[in-house]
């Protein structure tokens, strides 16, 4: 089981309304690593989550999540997605949303509870959804993720949005997971956080540019600010 | 089983933080039958033969209504593909939709055939084959809804499809005229139309002409017809979209 990959994407292709959005994406993400993928708006990152997830009509390529096809039945016992609009109802409080998540995938009260003070959301559990913050709707839609226990999280843009202090408790949070043999694939536009991360794949336009850990990246570039080292990698690939 | 109940405990606690909802659900039918009652005061012959199929068809047309609206709201939220990405099951899903409205739907017909019968006098010869057709018809709306839900890109869409699904089943179940009046293709279109089913078996039970073999037969068709529409709409729930 160890020497399987957590996620395998090869020569993953994407075609939406005519256009290519993800073309020839080949990468690996081994099990208990974070693995930021970074790049602008539009680059194709949550088209490429929601390929993982099996939600997304692929066009060429192979997807497996811990060696079966995306979207299987039994890979779906263990992955936890976070869509980048948190997607939880706004008409049901915050408990009512987790027990509701907890109960699809066989998790128990207590695993609800322990959801909310992973998120800090205690204090809210009985507020309707729709009367949060932007942001404290974003950590109901995390939470929902965290119930089932799932091997595998595919996190798209799940900091968007959070105050400084919020960001680096989700960041801790993500660090746990992963010590203890959880992966993480997490999309995010901001180049601050890839230093946070084991390994960044570095995107633009549809294309991987860039599969290193944050070190090497700054080693390569000659650049110790991340988003310094993006830009230069960048323009080589478009040289 | 345990997925789709709590399915349909999650859509009942969607519907109890919207007492307006509620309210519109429970009293709309009633009111709307106080209404005609009373326009036909001076020819009460016409409500006794018109009443009785009214309580079967306010059901269905509110139902597909709301269910209709309420699943376009989840594919467009985002919710369903998030949905489709946990261990729920499409089938798990529709049922739990379909357990959800059709508990609303019985209160509702609880309700308005309780209102009809003692309040207005409708006189029908059962009011208990009256209670059960009229949630066997919320229940069809309820499953056309979810399945016609998949047509529509937006809730805007939604609502204009219930004059397309409607109406027409109005115009043809025997209601403004009879069936056997129609010019033949008519009757036969009416004839694949589930509404004519239940427009049927609510006249046999105003006019007393009910015989149970009738009023069964209708009632399996409007069953079947529900079944086949949440297949249908289960088939409707794709995993991968483009």
């Amino acid at each position: 089981m160890l020497n399987i990959p957590a996620v395998e994407v090869a020569a993953l292709s994407v075609v939406r309304g005519g256009r290519s959005v993800l073309s020839d994406v080949t990468f690996s993400v081994p099990t208990g690593q974070i693995v930021g993928l970074l790049g602008p708006s539009g680059c194709g990152k949550s088209t490429l989550i929601r390929a993982v997830v099996g939600a997304q009509r692929i066009e060429a390529g192979d997807v497996r999540v811990l060696g079966e096809p995306a979207g299987s039945a039994c890979t779906r016992r263990s992955v936890g997605y976070v869509t980048q609009a948190s997607s939880v109802y706004p008409d049901l409080t915050v408990r009512q949303n987790l027990r509701y998540f907890a109960s699809l995938s066989d998790a128990d009260d207590e695993a609800t509870e322990g959801a909310l003070d992973e998120v800090g959301l205690r204090a809210r559990a009985d507020a309707l959804v729709r009367d949060l913050s932007g942001g404290q709707r974003t950590r109901v839609s995390l939470a929902a993720a965290l119930l089932g226990d799932p091997d595998v999280y595919l996190l798209d843009e799940p900091t968007v949005g959070l105050d400084p202090v919020l960001r680096r408790d989700l960041w801790k949070l993500f660090a746990r997971l992963a010590d203890d043999g959880r992966t993480i694939l997490v999309s995010s536009h901001v180049m601050d956080e890839a230093g946070r991360c084991d390994r960044v794949l570095l995107m633009r336009e549809g294309r991987i540019i860039a599969d290193a850990t944050p070190d090497e990246l700054r080693r390569r570039t000659g650049q110790d600010d991340l988003e310094q080292a993006f830009l230069v990698l960048a323009e080589e690939v478009a040289a | 089983m345990s997925r789709t109940l709590a399915t349909a405990k999650r859509v009942l606690q969607q519907l109890s933080h919207d007492p307006r909802s509620v309210a519109l659900i429970v009293v709309l039918p009633s009111l709307l039958l106080l209404l005609f009652r009373y326009v036909y005061d001076g020819s009460p012959a016409v409500f006794d033969r018109v009443g009785p199929q009214m309580l079967g068809i306010f059901p269905f047309i509110i139902m597909f209504l709301v269910t209709s609206v309420t699943m376009v709201r989840e594919r467009t939220s985002g919710m369903l593909e998030r949905l489709l990405t946990t261990p729920l099951r499409r089938g798990e899903l529709i049922a739990g939709y379909g357990l959800a409205f059709g508990a609303a739907a019985l209160l509702q017909s609880l309700v308005s055939s309780a209102m009809a019968i003692w309040w207005l006098e409708l006189d029908v010869s059962s009011p208990s084959a009256v209670v059960i057709l009229a949630v066997t018809d919320a229940v069809l709306g309820t499953a056309l809804g979810l399945m016609m839900s998949a047509f529509a890109a937006t809730e805007f869409q939604a609502v204009q499809f219930m004059p397309l699904v409607v109406i027409p089943q109005l115009l043809l179940c025997g209601l403004l005229a009879p069936r056997a009046s129609m010019p033949e293709v008519l009757e036969r279109v009416s004839d694949v139309l589930p509404l004519s089913y239940a427009t049927d078996a609510f006249s046999d039970l105003g006019t007393g002409a009910t015989s149970t073999g009738f009023l069964a037969a209708d009632l399996g068709v409007l069953v079947g017809c529900s079944a086949l529409a949440l297949v249908g709409a289960s088939l409707t729930l794709r995993r991968r979209t483009s």
